[in-house]
Order: C-alpha cells, then structure tokens, then sequence
C-alpha cells in the first residue's frame, strides 16, 4: 500500500473519569505552596537539567494533577534539586520540597500498584 | 552500732549498680559491634598508639572538668565541673579511705559509699583527719554545684542559657534522684556524726545541730541509698547517659572514626553522648529568629532515642552548622540529620543518564591542559555578576583557565545528599569527577561555598587542588598578578555557613583581599559564629516568611555600622540578601568588588 503519510489520529483525549487524583491533596497538605503557582515556567528555563534533557517542573506538575503518575516517577528522577528554580520563582512556591513530596508520594504510590 | 559493715540498706545500692554495669556493658558491646568496617579498621590501627593517650588526656579535661563548657560561661563550667569532678573525687577518695581503714583494697564495694555508717569512730588510720576533711570538702564543692543546677533550672540566664532543654518523664526522675543524692547524703553522715563525732567541718557543725532532735539514723541512709539505685537505675535512658558514653566518643574520634553516609554504631555513640545541656537551642537561628524551638539538635537527639522522632523535626533544620561549633561534646548533629533523612533508593534506577560530561564542558575552547579550571557551579549561573567579574579576574591575572560549566552546568551533588538521596548525588558526583579529569588542569576554582564544601569533603577521588575564588583571588594579590585599588568604601562581611564551620574555615582570605580593598568593619557575629541566611538548601521546610526572619536576623548584624557595601562570597547569600534590602547597603559578592574597585 501506499503510503502518504498519513495515520489515523491517536485520540489525546484525558479521561477524567480514570484518573487518579488521589495525590493531590495529600501534597497540598505537605505543601501549601503548591497550589500558588500560576504555571508561568521560570522554573523551567532556569532549570540546570532542563539544559541537558526535557525536563519541567511545569510539565511534572501537569502529569500530577493529571494523575498521570507512571510516567511521572521516571521524570521526577531528572531533577538535581539544585535550587536555581526556588530563587526565581515569583510565587515563592516551594519547589524543591514539591519535588521531593512528589518523589516520595509517586514512589510510594507505584510500588503499592 | 553495726560493725560488721553490712546492713540491708546497703541493696537498693547494689542493686542499681549492678543493673546499671550490665545496661552500660550490653550498650557498648552493641555499638562497637555495630560500627562498620572501615570504622573497626580505624579503631584497629590507632588503638596503640599516642592517640590513645591523647584521648585520655581529652577525658580528663572534658569528661570531668568541662572545659568547653567553661570557655562558654565560667558558672555554667563551675556546675559542671563540680558535679563530674567533685562526684568523681569523692568516689576515688571515698576508695582509698575506705581501704585505708580496713588495710585491704578489696572490701566491700559499699564500705567507701557509706563509709561514715559503718565507721568505728575508735580506730585510729593512717591520715584519718586529712580523709574526714577532704570528704567533707568534695561534699561541699559537689552541693555547690547541685545549688547552682537548681538554680538554673528555674533561672537559666544566669548561666549564659536563655533556654533550658524542656525534660521528658524518664529525664526527671533521674535529676530529681540525682538532685536528692548529695543532700540525702549530708544528712545521713550528719546525723551519724552527731552521735559518734566522727565527722569533718560541714557534717560534724549540722550534726551537732541536729543531735538535740534525737531523729533515727536508718531511714535516711535509706533514702540515700535508693536515690542511688533510682538514678543507676534510669541513667541508661536519659540524658545522664553521657557520663559514661562520651568517654567511648572520645577514644572513637581519637582513634579517627568518622561519622558515614549510614548509620553505624557510631553514630549511636553520638547520640547516647549528648548530655542535653542545651547550648545548641541558643545558638541555632530558627530559634533566635523563626521562634521555633521544637527542632534543634538537642530535641531532634533525644527523639531519635526516645523512638518518637517525626519527619518535620528531622528536615527542620539549615544543616548551618552553629549548633555542631557550640556543642561542648563535638557531637556532628547535622551529619547525623543527613543519615535520617537518606531516602530508599531503588536497584536498577538510571538517575541522570542524560547527563554527558563529555558534551558538558565550555565550548569556547579547545583548550585540554589549562591551568585553572572554574567552576561557577548552579547558583553563580544565577548571579551573572560574579562569572563575569571572576572572568575579568582571570583576564587581568593572564590566567589560563577553562571555565567548565559555562554552557551546561552539572550540580555538585550536596543538595541531593543533604536530603538524603544517596544514590542519585554519588551519580552527579561521578559525573563531574568525569568532566574535571578529562582536562589536564591543576586548580579547580569555584565561586560557590556549597560547590567547594562538596568537592573539598564528599568527592574522595578528585585528584586536583580546589579552591574557593575567595583563596584563589587572595592567592593572585600575594602573588603581585591582581592589583586591588584601595578605596574609601567601608565593608562588612558576611562569613557563608559552608565555608565557616567545621572542616572549612576560609576566614583571613576573603578579609585580606576586602582589607586591601577598602575598609572592614568588625561585626558582631562574624567567622565561626557567623548567622545563617536562611535561605540554606539544607532546609526544604521553612517558610517564605520564616526565611525571611532568619535572613533580617543575618541582615541586622551585617548593617548595624551603616557599610557601603554587604560582601559576601555565596550567590546564594547575595541572592538572599538583595531580596531583602529596599534601601541602604548594596549587596556584592568579593569578586564584583575587586572588579568595581
């Protein structure tokens, strides 16, 4: 057959109702300042990883309010928990005790599965 | 009278001992056991050895008479020295009077505690009025000391403390037995020595006073024997633990066993050493200007032994490093902190296999052999002042350098071991030991304290000197390759917690080179007792406004004498800082001032 390069369209549809948000308030609860961020990404290009990989503390937050915690534990493992995003974030959220929470919690989390 | 130096109230006392030789043997028999090879290897090649009897003379000089203690606060010292002391002595010649007495060494283990009792007031010894004497001196000095522990207990500034450690359950029965002791012990030998007149100048004068009340002489020899038994007894489990286990800390440390990145017996020799005196409460900065003061070293020690320890109390803390400087034990709290806060780590887990150092290194030069190699490390990345101000330097010192992480910077690795993860930071510190020998280079300068503590301490295969850009630039001035205009600015200096304390003690570098500069000011808290930022990497607790207090604590000193300029040498002190001033002093790091000047 030819091809034209073309494919069916995967569907990129989130499907609320199987995902598992189980997490989110047990990390709002450990820290507070995780619900003030208004996502605008100073993290992420001060990053010290995101300068050898794709890594976003943007993008990790996204995959944890999605509940999207299999991929997430893989992409948590990247951060070097230097500080740099700490300094610059406007909303004074505290990244690097997110991240380690969120390490902690995923792993945890997909041990039990 | 019993003379034949036996009465029942002898057996609480007998009792105590026994069950307390027995808990202090199966204790260090278990923690020498526990300690780990490279440990047992130390203790292995030092034991016979001048270190040996170094540690015997450190015994004497801490164990019984405090000196730390009485470089901080002389009172403070007094109590200490004359309870350990005094106690000490009044068993040793309590011994040699008792041997004297009955011409044999080998008595009675209780003749010398109760000696007064079973005393025939008829025989005559060898140096029988000396023995009465110095008893009843000791007893003096030791009361004295227990007044001023009372004293303290309920006015603690008297000694230099504004806190005192708050007691568990445990902790007060022990202080109550130990407080009754020695006076439970006057009057017993008072009331003897009103009957017999076998007493000396303190027990004979109450004696006689008490003689008119006819009172029995049994019970009190019996309230003193089970104060005895109540106190050896608990010990093991409270804070008196000390007493015996920081001569075991002492040998270790002599012998040169370190604390490691696990735990091991060591580190429950440091832990059973901590005698809970509180010195730490004062010093740490979350108390003086966060007001908490549930999380120092003293409190987060007595909860991992007491098996209650949570994880705030464990990550509460900015691994600043002010409470290891003051403790008169030399107890590394903060290392042990880093032991309880080590996170699993998982087999087979790739951390970082993005990383290549390879593709890391500055890609302006080609340059393999230079001489110097910088390393600005992540946060100087922040404050794009100081890589630009230390690459004039090594322009106008001719410098052949290499700056290896101008384009791709990898972390040094101490911000993921301060929280415990273990495997992760070794994978960072392998790659970086991969990026620096892959040049032929013979210094590494970097301009971040927390970078040089990591390189200078943690990296163990690093085959290259390090240096702080404060030594390094010092180093250039002596050499006549910097030359440094003196102005007229005046400067006040702030010491970096990981370049100030402990086995890094970088102080006459960086105030030659301001000395040079312009003028020093002396402040308040500076070197080794300098305050902490706040903004520690070693804390991921704190809060924004918690920070803040403890950074205006740093700021008051640092401003107090109205300075041009706040220098530090820490992009992250500076970054702390310049958040925090509206107007007045503007903030510099050492290098932008030799830049400016």
């Amino acid at each position: 057959m030819i091809k034209f390069g073309y494919a069916p369209v995967v569907s990129r549809t989130l499907d609320l109702d199987s995902s598992d948000f189980s997490l989110r308030d047990e990390l709002i609860r450990e820290v507070p300042s995780y619900k003030k961020c208004i996502g605008c990404g100073g993290c992420t290009s001060t990053c010290s990883a995101h300068q050898h990989t794709e890594f976003s503390i943007l993008r990790c937050n996204m995959l944890f309010r999605r509940g999207k915690y299999d991929v997430l534990e893989k992409e948590l493992d990247k951060c070097m928990l230097c500080g740099k995003c700490l300094l610059v974030c406007p909303r004074n959220v505290n990244t690097r005790d997110m991240i380690i929470k969120m390490r902690l919690l995923v792993q945890h989390k997909n041990k039990k599965q | 009278m019993d003379t034949t130096m036996y009465n029942p109230f002898v057996m609480p006392f007998a009792f105590g001992v026994v069950i307390l030789f027995l808990n202090l043997i199966i204790s260090f028999v278990t923690w020498l056991y526990n300690l780990s090879k490279t440990q047992r290897k130390q203790v292995g090649r030092h034991i016979i050895s001048w270190r040996t009897l170094a540690a015997i003379w450190e015994c004497l000089r801490e164990c019984l008479l405090h000196r730390n203690i009485f470089k901080r606060n002389p009172v403070l010292g007094y109590m200490h020295c004359s309870l350990a002391f005094g106690w000490s002595l009044l068993i040793i010649v309590g011994k040699f009077e008792a041997s004297t007495y009955s011409g044999s060494f080998f008595t009675n283990p209780w003749l010398a505690i109760f000696f007064r009792y079973f005393e025939d007031p008829s025989r005559i010894f060898p140096h029988k009025e000396l023995f009465t004497f110095l008893m009843d001196f000791l007893l003096a000095v030791v009361l004295s000391g227990l007044l001023l522990a009372v004293i303290k207990r309920f006015y603690s500034r008297l000694m230099g403390l504004k806190k005192a450690t708050r007691h568990t359950p445990s902790d007060r029965i022990a202080l109550i037995s130990l407080w009754c002791i020695f006076p439970l012990r006057l009057v017993a030998e008072s009331l003897v020595a009103g009957y017999r007149n076998n007493g000396g100048f303190l027990t004979q004068s109450l004696g006689n006073l008490l003689a008119p009340f006819n009172l029995p002489i049994d019970p009190i020899w019996w309230a003193y024997s089970i104060a005895l038994c109540l106190f050896f007894i608990f010990m093991p489990f409270t804070r008196y633990m000390h007493i015996f286990t920081e001569i075991l800390l002492i040998f270790l440390r002599k012998w040169g066993v370190v604390e490691e990145d696990k735990k091991t017996g060591y580190t429950d020799v440091e832990l059973a050493a901590c005698s809970r005196c509180g010195i730490c409460i004062d010093v740490c900065p979350l108390n003086t200007a966060a007001k908490i003061n549930d999380t120092q070293s003293v409190y987060f020690i007595r909860d991992i032994r007491d098996n209650v320890i949570s994880h705030r109390i464990i990550n509460d803390c900015l691994l600043c490093n002010r409470c290891v400087e003051a403790c008169p034990v030399g107890i590394k709290s903060t290392k042990i902190r880093q032991i309880y806060r080590e996170k699993k780590s998982f087999e087979n887990k790739q951390y970082y296999d993005y990383l290549n150092p390879a593709a890391t290194g500055s890609t302006t030069s080609g340059n393999k052999s230079p001489k110097v190699l910088y390393f600005a490390g992540c946060m100087s990345h922040l404050t794009p002042g100081i890589i630009d101000s230390m690459k004039k330097i090594f322009k106008a010192a001719g410098e052949d350098f290499v700056f290896v992480d101008e384009d791709k910077n990898i972390c040094c690795g101490r911000p993921l071991r301060q929280q415990g993860f273990l495997d992760q930071a070794n994978t960072l510190m392998a790659k970086n030991v991969q990026l620096f020998n892959s040049y032929n280079a013979e210094i590494l300068v970097t301009s971040c304290p927390i970078c040089y503590n990591s390189f200078k301490t943690e990296y163990k295969d690093l085959n290259i000197k390090v240096m702080h850009h404060t030594q390094y630039i010092n180093m250039l001035i002596e050499e006549g390759r910097l030359q440094v205009n003196h102005s007229d600015k005046t400067f006040a200096y702030h010491d970096p917690c990981e370049i100030s304390r402990e086995e890094n003690r970088i102080f006459e570098e960086p105030r030659n080179i301001l000395r040079a500069a312009g003028t020093l000011l002396p402040l308040t808290n500076e070197k080794a007792d300098a305050l902490c930022c706040g903004s520690s990497l070693g804390n991921t607790v704190l809060s924004t406004e918690q920070i803040e207090d403890i950074r205006n604590q740093a700021m008051d000193v640092l401003t107090k004498d109205n300075p041009d300029y706040i220098v530090t040498s820490c992009p992250l002190c500076k970054k702390t800082f310049k958040k925090g001033l509206r107007n007045g002093p503007e903030v510099k790091d050492i290098a932008e001032i030799i830049i400016m000047g």
